[in-house]
């Protein structure tokens, strides 16, 4: 395991996408009707994309091996 | 911008998320910088990698530049039939190599493909791979970083030299502290990116649109008004009869053979780029199912990647592709007096156009992801064959490991360096994806044919494998210098010794010289190897098919079992084609 240094890739992606998961929805709270060019209609894309984003970071730092196991092995 | 492009100013939450990921594509090399212990650690991630890892990164790998941008150019351009590079380009050879090429890389244990070839040939053939291919990553690499540069000034007004540095920078950092397993970590993320960033925006176009039946009626419509049979754009098989009947200009031989044989078993399965991600897993049952496991999302990444151009196209009731601009600064037109549209901006616009502030960020990190884990697919497998088969081969051979990886490390920067003089050189054809294809063509096409002989029949030689692959090299140049695309004059898209025959397109031009250059490898090194002495079957033990024992799957669930895997993907591949005939 000495190639990875202990580092499961699902923590970083985890981390990633909850944190763009939240800043998207955040952003698409506060300003709902976020500019756009000729043609979306529906500004709330940044809201219910950022959820989806933000379960999948969440989902993957679940399913992340706990620290505790990757010592072992 | 002169193009047509009204491109929305990008805002604090867009620099937010771009910049983000940055930190999270160092941040994972950051993590890894006491990892690299070893040249093995670095070259091949010290064989420690899960499939779904290596899986993921098989795909991702070749996810650079020419997909994202040239599968959007090329779906505005070709329609579905774009998805031919995906069914028939891609998958079967991808199953090939997973089920019956792996146990022989994997098996061997050679570090790079060009090893393999000196284990089972000789060097000459050996240095004859490694010395193209490691030509063939820089000048990749090179592409996808002045692609990326041209369209952030496009698109943003950035400098093209500040995002070139830039990119070249990142990339650099986090190769050089987390080696190969840095860049496959990052194309993993990349993965996710790609299909977070993009899924959003084929929704939205879709539902602009009105839906997948409102966009294949008005792409019918298109078709009928630009004077192509109805189905042009909307069916992948219905007029492969003949070149005249369906946009790609090539008919159903020349692009099984060409494209799904030749140039696609060609790319998957001798390519060091992607069999490095194969190489790096932790058994031979990861190793086979690496190419299996990115087979399954590479089928459906034509809905991500070419229905934003198709969308392009007809979004708006006249589309969103801007005109390519002619020498007078007004739009280019052909000899027919059409707008000629900038089709490697079909994508880049669908971004600007439909996504709003915040999601634009996202696109655009997807966007850059893809550009970067290309430019460092290409960077890590250089690095590999410079070291291993040119610097330890040639320069020098008992140094202690230490050694071998400090140059790795210094052929980091070198390569880097190097690409990002190529970035300066590069592109003239309207279609990266195209020019990349003919790159393919002189050098990978005859490849396969080396691989297959060497593989499969203990008979073939050192010797009959050099000449087969110089002969087949030299068969493409002829071929294209030979032949024109419809409409074009001799110069860099062939016809430079002569036209002797006329193509009704650029891509038919390019499978053909597949087919002669494949050929020729084939007839050549087997004639050649008849004729010279070969090695004995005691030294070709794990290297030959007849010689090596079957790869017995230790893996116990039999839905994990690469030839399980196979089958359900071909099933599935059968299936689609099916679907959009």
């Amino acid at each position: 395991m000495s190639a990875t240094g202990d580092l499961d890739v699902r923590v970083p992606i985890g981390l990633l996408f909850t944190l763009l998961g939240v800043l998207l929805t955040v952003y698409g709270f506060l300003e709902p009707a976020a500019t756009t060019a000729a043609f979306t209609k529906g500004g709330q894309i940044n809201m219910w994309w950022g959820v989806v984003m933000l379960v999948f970071g969440i989902f993957m730092l679940l399913i992340a091996r706990p620290r505790a196991s990757r010592s072992v092995t | 911008m002169a193009s047509g492009l009204t491109p929305i100013g990008l805002r604090w939450i867009d620099y937010t998320i771009i910049g983000v990921y940055f930190a999270f594509v160092l941040g994972i090399g950051w993590q890894l910088r006491r990892a690299m212990k070893t040249s093995t650690d670095f070259f091949l991630s010290g064989r420690s990698l899960p499939a779904w890892i290596t899986g993921l990164a098989f795909l991702s790998a070749n996810l650079g530049a020419q997909e994202v941008i040239g599968m959007g150019a090329s779906g505005a351009k070709y329609g579905i039939s774009t998805s031919h590079f995906y069914w028939i380009g891609a998958v079967p050879a991808m199953l090939f190599v997973g089920l019956f090429m792996m146990p022989f890389y994997y098996g061997s244990r050679a570090r790079s493909v060009p090893e393999y070839l000196r284990l089972r040939f000789d060097e000459k053939t050996r240095a004859l791979n490694a010395v193209s291919f490691a030509i063939m990553t820089v000048f990749s690499s090179g592409v996808s970083m002045y692609a990326m540069g041209a369209l952030m000034h496009l698109l943003l007004g950035w400098s093209f030299n500040v995002s070139v540095i830039v990119s070249a920078v990142i990339v650099l950092t986090y190769i050089l502290l987390g080696g190969l397993t840095s860049a496959i970590y990052n194309e993993v993320l990349q993965f996710f990116l790609i299909v977070f960033g993009f899924a959003p925006l084929v929704i939205v176009g879709l539902n602009e649109v009105g839906g997948w039946d409102g966009l294949m009626a008005k792409l019918t419509t298109l078709a009928v008004s630009q004077g192509h049979p109805a189905g042009a754009y909307t069916h992948a098989w219905r007029g492969m009869d003949a070149p005249a009947h369906n946009l790609i200009g090539v008919e159903w031989f020349g692009l099984v053979m060409g494209l799904g044989f030749v140039l696609s078993f060609g790319y998957w399965c001798t390519d060091f780029l992607v069999v490095q991600r194969a190489m790096a897993a932790d058994s031979m049952d990861s190793a086979r199912r690496t190419p299996l496991i990115a087979a399954l999302p590479k089928m459906v990444f034509p809905f991500l990647v070419i229905l934003p151009g198709m969308i392009a196209l007809v979004i708006g009731g006249k589309g969103i592709i801007p005109a390519k601009i002619g020498a007078n600064g007004g739009p280019l037109m052909d000899a027919a007096g059409r707008v000629v549209l900038d089709y490697d901006l079909a994508t880049p616009s669908m971004l600007m156009h439909l996504f709003p502030n915040g999601m634009l960020g996202l696109g655009l990190a997807a966007l850059l992801a893809s550009f970067m884990s290309g430019m460092a697919g290409n960077i890590t497998a250089f690095n590999t064959v410079w070291t291993y088969d040119l610097y330890q081969t040639y320069i020098r051979k008992d140094a202690d490991d230490q050694h071998y990886l400090w140059i790795g490390r210094m052929a980091t920067v070198v390569g880097i360096a190097l690409a990002i003089a190529a970035a300066y050189v590069a592109a003239s054809f309207n279609n990266i994806m195209e020019l990349l294809q003919l790159v393919f063509a002189f050098v990978n096409a005859p490849l396969f044919a080396t691989f297959f002989l060497g593989m499969f029949w203990r008979r073939t030689t050192g010797h009959g494998a050099f000449v087969g692959l110089l002969s087949g090299t030299l068969a493409a140049a002829v071929h294209h210098g030979l032949t024109l695309p419809y409409g074009a004059v001799p110069g860099v898209k062939g016809g430079y010794f002569g036209v002797l025959d006329t193509f009704p397109s650029e891509m038919g031009q390019t499978f053909w010289t597949a087919i002669y250059a494949w050929t020729t490898c084939f007839v050549v090194t087997i004639v050649v190897s008849l004729l010279t002495r070969p090695r004995p079957d005691a030294e070709l033990v794990g290297l030959v098919y007849a010689l090596t024992p079957r790869p017995v799957s230790s893996v116990r669930a039999f839905w994990e079992r690469p030839a399980f895997l196979g089958v359900v993907t071909l099933v599935l591949l059968l299936i689609l084609n099916l679907i959009f005939r």
